[in-house]
């Protein structure tokens, strides 16, 4: 598109051709890579931003879940009088990966819908900013793994070697909420209202999932339902590692992994096709 | 630099449009319009309901229509025009934040990011950890920082305070921590937004000579300005902008005064 000439005294790689946009899946990964760096400095800004001013800082991220655990131990036990050995971890273990998917999915969206000003003076690759959201949440994800385990050696469940293999969940966790962060983010674009809606879809879909309470308190039939939904599995998937010390047969490892893949790659390809849309946002 | 890097994949298909080497930055049928809303919906059951039956109204702004133009390597070109006339609009396709929704926009070589001076400063964060975070929204990756650091802090005149967190600086240093990240390496295309006035007269000075010295190295500049004398002074050629199209584009001078003879008619 360029002839020889001209290109002499520019580098190749910063010719703009904006006729240009085949593959926008494919080069959004390219340059992704190419700002990584960037990636880093926005984790980096989050996490001390967050904490620089609170006397116990990144503590805070621990604490957080550990109060809800002491809260809903409580109101479980006392209220509505259900014992189940070791509750409090598994609320905990739930919690903590229910959080990391309700934080970083409608922060990867506010982010995107809200951060508009910023799309507007300079480019970078819009799903960069989804990307540092949700590896921000894993730094606080595998900080709370430490009051995990704490409760655990507290009330006395064993803990097993799996817990080592706990980032393979984790994994999937993150590329299940990046799909959906992109993919409503994406619908935000054009219908804002869908960050305020999916602040309630959250909570339903929280109680939809065996988090706070253990599947095997509901009705047969609901347990059948509860089975298409997919936090379901990835939560169970999560659990088997750092709870029940369980290595989950080659089934959930398929269903999850084909879950969160699929998610992912929904979110990132109907993201990417729009993402020239988010400078349009006045 | 990583800056603008739309790669050439597919650098076999060539398009049919031929550029020439001279021109830097070539618009090509470009078109932008934006849908605006034309009455409020209130719910979302109002908006499913209109969206079924069709009739959710878009207004369509034509914030630039069917632009054609060329701006050649090493020009001071400037762009006039009343509010509304499409100038930022056309900043921003050549800095490549919007995409053109009709038309083709060719920009070749990197375009300095002045549009984005402190973009995503952190009140909270240091100086020197903003100078990270912003030089990487530009482009740069973290070696090309390092090397560039110090001669930032130098150029912004920051010293002690680098340390400090952003929020306690005056907005003269913020600007001027801005301005010298921003312009940290030396750039094909330097877009203004209005004449640079950043910091006091001797930091307005420096902050001149700095992108003098970049014009003279061969960067060509876009300058979009309201002061009628400094367009006529810096600038080579011009383009007259209304509402969308351009009326003319021409020697500076020439424009300018048809430019003041039109808005004295008006």
């Amino acid at each position: 598109m360029v002839n020889e000439a001209s290109s002499k005294t520019f580098q190749e790689k910063n010719i703009y051709d904006s006729s240009k946009h085949n593959f926008r899946q494919l080069l959004e990964f390219k340059e992704v890579w190419q700002y990584r760096d960037l990636v880093f400095f926005l984790v980096k800004r989050d996490i001390t931003a967050r904490y620089k001013r609170s006397v116990l800082g990144v503590a805070w991220t621990m604490l957080h879940p550990l109060g809800m655990m002491v809260v809903l131990t409580i109101v479980f036990s006392q209220v509505f009088r259900v014992s189940m050995v070791g509750y409090p971890a598994y609320v905990l273990s739930g919690l903590i990966a229910w959080t990391f998917f309700s934080q970083t999915s409608s922060n990867s969206i506010n982010v995107l819908v809200w951060g508009g000003n910023l799309f507007q003076r300079i480019y970078v690759p819009r799903s960069i900013f989804a990307i540092s959201t949700i590896i921000t949440g894993l730094v606080n994800l595998v900080l709370s793994i430490v009051p995990l385990i704490i409760v655990m050696l507290v009330i006395k469940v064993p803990i097993k070697i799996t817990i080592l293999i706990a980032p393979v969940g984790m994994l999937f966790f993150a590329l299940f909420s990046l799909g959906v962060g992109l993919l409503l983010s994406t619908i935000g674009i054009y219908f804002a209202d869908i960050v305020e809606m999916y602040a309630i879809i959250l909570t339903a879909w929280m109680y939809l999932t065996p988090i706070i309470y253990p599947i095997t308190m509901l009705p047969d039939w609901a347990q059948y339902w509860i089975r298409l939904n997919p936090m379901f599995h990835l939560v169970q998937f999560f659990r088997d590692f750092v709870l029940y010390g369980t290595i989950p047969p080659a089934s959930s490892w398929l269903l999850c992994f084909g879950i969160s893949f699929i998610v992912f790659i929904i979110g990132w390809t109907i993201f990417t096709e729009n993402s020239d849309e988010f400078a349009y946002r006045t | 630099m990583n800056l603008h890097t739309e790669h050439d994949f597919f650098n076999h298909k060539n398009s049919g449009n031929e550029i020439s080497g001279k021109e830097i930055i070539t618009l090509q049928n470009v078109s932008v319009s934006y849908r605006v809303p034309q009455e409020q919906i209130r719910t979302f059951k109002e908006f499913a309901i209109k969206r079924v039956k069709g009739k959710v109204k878009f207004q369509i702004l034509l914030a630039l229509n069917e632009i054609n133009l060329e701006v050649k390597k090493g020009e001071v070109f400037g762009l006039i025009g009343a509010n509304g006339a499409g100038k930022t609009t056309l900043l921003r396709l050549v800095a490549r934040v919007m995409k053109p929704t009709k038309g083709r926009v060719v920009v070749l070589g990197r375009v300095a990011p002045l549009l984005a001076m402190g973009a995503g400063f952190h009140p909270e964060l240091t100086g020197r950890e903003n100078i990270y975070l912003n030089g990487a929204l530009l482009g740069l990756n973290r070696h090309q920082i390092d090397e560039r650091f110090d001669e930032i802090v130098e150029f912004s005149e920051l010293g002690g305070f680098i340390d400090a967190p952003l929020r306690t600086y005056s907005s003269g240093m913020n600007s001027r921590l801005g301005f010298a990240v921003a312009t940290t390496e030396m750039p094909d295309i330097l877009i203004l937004d209005e004449v640079l006035s950043v910091g006091d007269i001797s930091f307005q000075e420096k902050s001149k000579e700095r992108i003098e010295r970049f014009q003279r190295e061969g960067a060509t500049t876009l300058l979009v300005s309201h002061s009628m004398n400094m367009v006529e002074k810096l600038c080579d050629r011009i383009a007259w902008l209304d509402h969308g199209k351009i009326i003319r584009v021409g020697e500076a001078t020439e424009i300018v005064n048809a430019f003041k003879d039109f808005m004295k008619v008006e």
